[in-house]
């Protein structure tokens, strides 16, 4: 496994992408053909099946470094990664092998048949003979969740550069349900595959905030608005009798969205649809809420089908009769998008997202300010004359979204995060007041900055005034603005809310704990906006 | 039971019977210095007593203070307390305090190392009673490794930076881990550039007879392309800016005890993290309240409730100190 964690720590050692790709390309030649296949598969997010409890790898490590369980679930928070935390409180191994990195993935596989005391006598002598780093990978092996900053693009451009095939065929081998057990890197990487070309999307155009108002874009008649949706961005390709269905990330989503399977009755072959995928009831979009029970799931029950049902709400047309049209300009495409799904019956899959009419930006301001009314976070901004192009870009697609809702908030819990964020509170539970109580009503994580981070991590350190494992109860003494999207009734949370994408607008150092904002404050927004 | 010798105030730890504090955090008559480390020596004392060997840099750090000296051993009565300065390993100069009355016998360690650096005087236990411990790294993943062995990283990583035709800027503590990555360092590689707070740093220490490498003061008007294979050495805030942009191509390394945790090491975005302390891990820390010999060992600065729970379990009496010390952990240690 030497080789596999030389290549881990010159990715993880790195801030540079192009010495990134490059150890990776490095690795995808000389590696062993096996190795480059699992190397792939961890680093897409496959992972061995788990042979061992993390419960059992607690207690195997707190025992063989000599050390009372208790301090190792201390010091595990304190580390951030499990993997990590074991590696460091083992003592330093007696002898040292080199075995592969299949070897080891197919050893830890064989653990499935054995007993507990087989196993525990398998991880023992492994972490024995593993030094450092070789150690550390052993146990994510186990653990899963290999973070280096190799996101699937770069991992795709090295695969491209050692194997010297195109990108985008190759990121499109990569999609789908491969198991890295039962394919060949000849499989996965140089066999033909006609239909590897069927079902490859184009690259999605993603649009830049808008901050300054829309009247500094030029005259409103060279822009085209919509609602900007609360939805997931998805591309639907009709070819050669198929359809696939892409999200942004460009991960297959075509299992987890059978319903769009009719579409091909309703849509000529050599389709290309931009759009959201949104849940849809009474004949219009469903808060994000109704979709979250969707996202994440490979197959779909029955039940959450009829439930939730979801639809392409189609915003561009990339492909026309089997001719990329991305070139013309977006009224043209707007133009051929219409009149395609003109005639749709109305159990169509795939819905047309409307233009929305205006004469001048001061229509579009007032309009904006009732998104929320239609489930919508605001309003997209297309110039009428754009091409589609790939990638973000800055010019011609804006997004103008809502300003969030905001409310002032008492911190009351602090807990240190995982990761790069480890050693570091970085995760609050926020409360606000209900009389002289203070009643918790959500955890934020984000929207701070680093050094605003270590200021409050010293504070909440001196602080303290109880400890609950990982969570400290720090003196309700500091006021934040949290912003979020949207506000729920929800009866599983003490406050009876439940709010959309929260974070930490900022930290007011200037408020005083008793003018933060009141459980009556907050259902009111719920009243308003709910 | 009569009071005991030493307390913890809000100024910080104090001694009654012979009125003086040591490494107080606010100005008071008289204070007992440990170390020239900001946390530890504050500005606005009436009167200082610190070591010999840390007074140059106490004076360079906070002007002309009331300043007086005792040598490592020496014993000095204060108001009938016998009061001595013992090694600590932390950074050169610094010490451990012992405070003895009537056979009751106090040690506060101040920051400590068990491991001789090659540098500072080593550490030296000394017996006592009463044991106030750091536990900056009071947690059995803080193991640190010899310092050959990072010495020989740190080396390799300076000599493929050079030999890829790029600077390697180093950020250490100007006082203490600068000095000692510099005795770790192999001047053969290429020349060792200083920025003025560490440089400044170096020309006491070599006043007082430590042996460094020959280094280059690395001022604004330092032409970079006269040195090239150059290691730059800086304290951590200055690796980032304008100044250190000047060096052009450049890998950033970061050497502190924190580089053990991969988590801090990513989020400082570092191209390299060396883990290297001037504190004592945690078998270092076991080992010397061991040779301590005291029953009662009070614990500070870092994590102190885990710390000393684990302590309290292995049978010692052991309790918290709130301490004010350590703003800038993740940079000094």
């Amino acid at each position: 496994m030497n080789r596999f964690a030389t290549l881990f720590n010159a990715l993880d050692q790195s801030t540079k992408t192009t010495t990134k790709v490059a150890a990776l390309a490095e690795y995808f030649i000389h590696a062993p053909e096996p190795d480059r296949v699992w190397t792939i598969a961890m680093f897409s997010g496959r992972r061995p099946k788990r042979a061992v409890t993390t419960t059992k790898l607690r207690e195997w490590a707190a025992e063989r470094a000599d050390i009372p369980l208790w301090l190792f679930e201390e010091s595990y928070p304190i580390v951030g990664d499990l993997a990590e935390t074991i590696t460091l409180v083992l003592p330093p191994p007696t002898r040292e092998t080199d075995h592969s990195l299949s070897h080891w993935i197919n050893a830890l596989r064989a653990l499935a048949d054995v007993d507990d005391a087989a196993r525990k006598a398998f991880v023992l002598d492994a972490w024995d003979q593993l030094p450092d780093t070789q150690r550390f990978l052993f146990n994510k092996l186990i653990t899963g969740g290999f973070r280096v900053g190799i996101s699937q693009k770069l991992m795709t451009r090295a695969l491209a550069r050692a194997t010297d095939r195109d990108e985008a065929e190759l990121a499109h081998r990569l999609m789908g349900n491969w198991q890295p057990d039962s394919i060949t890197w000849h499989q996965l990487i140089e066999a033909d595959d006609a239909q590897a070309d069927a079902a490859r999307p184009f690259p999605f155009y993603l649009a830049y905030g808008l901050d300054d108002a829309p009247e500094t874009l030029g005259p409103p008649e060279d822009w085209q608005a919509e609602w900007k949706w609360d939805g997931i961005r998805g591309q639907l390709i009709l070819r050669g009798g198929q359809h696939f269905v892409w999200s942004r990330g460009e991960e297959l989503m075509t299992d987890r969205f059978p319903e769009l399977a009719r579409a091909v009755d309703f849509l000529p072959d050599g389709t290309v649809l931009d759009g959201e995928l949104l849940a849809w009831g009474d004949g219009t979009p469903q808060s994000f809420n109704a979709l979250q029970k969707r996202i994440g799931r490979k197959t779909v029950p029955k039940k959450l089908l009829s439930e939730a049902p979801v639809i392409l709400y189609a915003y561009d047309l990339l492909e026309d009769r089997g001719e990329d049209i991305r070139h013309l300009p977006l009224s043209e495409r707007r133009a051929r998008l219409e009149r395609l799904t003109a005639d749709l019956p109305a159990d169509a899959p795939v819905i047309q997202s409307p233009k929305i009419p205006f004469d001048d930006w001061a229509q579009l301001h007032a309009l904006r300010d009732t998104a929320r009314d239609v489930q919508s976070e605001g309003l997209m901004l297309k110039r009428a004359a754009s091409p589609y192009l790939a990638g973000r870009k800055k010019g011609d697609w804006w997004k103008w979204k809502l300003d969030p809702l905001t409310i002032d908030a008492v911190m009351i819990y602090a807990q240190s995060g995982a990761g790069r964020r480890a050693n570091l509170f970085t995760d609050f539970t926020f409360a606000v007041w209900n009389g002289n109580d203070l009643v918790p009503f959500t955890k934020a994580y984000s929207g701070l900055t680093d050094v605003e981070f270590r200021k409050i991590t010293a504070w909440v350190k001196k602080n303290t005034q109880q400890r609950f494992g990982p969570v400290r109860q720090v003196t309700p003494q500091h006021v934040f603005e949290i912003a979020f999207e949207g506000i729920q009734a929800s009866p599983r949370h003490k406050s009876g809310v439940a709010l959309r994408f929260p974070r930490m607008l900022r930290w007011r150092e200037d408020k005083p704990v008793q003018e933060a904002n009141t459980l009556d404050d907050l259902n009111e927004m719920l009243r308003v906006y709910g | 039971m009569a009071d005991p010798l030493l307390t913890f105030t809000e100024h910080g730890i104090y001694c009654a019977r012979g009125d003086f504090y040591i490494d107080p955090w606010r100005p008071v008559d008289r204070a007992l210095i440990t170390h020239g480390h900001a946390d530890h020596a504050r500005w606005g004392m009436g009167q200082y007593l610190a070591t010999d060997l840390a007074a140059p840099v106490m004076r360079h750090r906070l002007g002309d203070i009331p300043l007086e000296t005792i040598r490592y051993g020496e014993v000095r009565d204060i108001g009938g307390v016998s009061v001595s300065f013992h090694p600590a390993g932390h950074v050169p100069g610094s010490a451990q305090i012992r405070v003895e009355y009537r056979g009751e016998v106090w040690v506060a360690s101040g920051d400590y190392k068990v491991v001789d650096d090659g540098l500072s005087t080593p550490f030296e236990p000394v017996r006592c009673d009463h044991f106030i411990t750091e536990s900056t790294f009071g947690l059995p993943v803080f193991r640190w490794k010899p310092q050959a062995e990072v010495a020989a990283d740190l080396n390799a990583w300076w000599a493929a930076c050079a030999d890829a035709g790029q600077t390697a800027v180093l950020g250490a503590y100007a006082l203490g881990k600068a000095q000692r990555l510099l005795s770790m360092l192999d001047p053969a590689i290429g020349p060792i550039l200083c920025h003025t707070a560490i440089e400044n740093t170096n020309a006491i220490l070599r006043d007082q007879g430590l042996r460094l490498p020959d280094t280059v003061h690395a001022t604004a008007e330092v032409d970079p392309k006269a040195h090239p294979r150059a290691l730059l050495l800086a304290p951590p805030s200055a690796t980032d800016s304008k100044w250190a942009a000047k060096f052009g191509a450049r890998q950033t390394g970061f050497a502190s005890g924190w580089m053990a945790l991969r988590g801090i090491r990513r989020r400082r975005s570092q191209d390299r993290g060396f883990v290297i302390s001037d504190h004592a891990d945690w078998n270092g820390l076991l080992w010397a309240i061991e040779q301590t010999g005291a029953e009662n060992i009070y614990v500070t600065h870092g994590y102190t409730e885990i710390f000393a729970r684990y302590l309290n379990s292995a049978g010692w009496n052991a309790q918290v100190i709130p301490t004010q010390f350590g703003g800038e952990e993740e940079d000094a240690a």
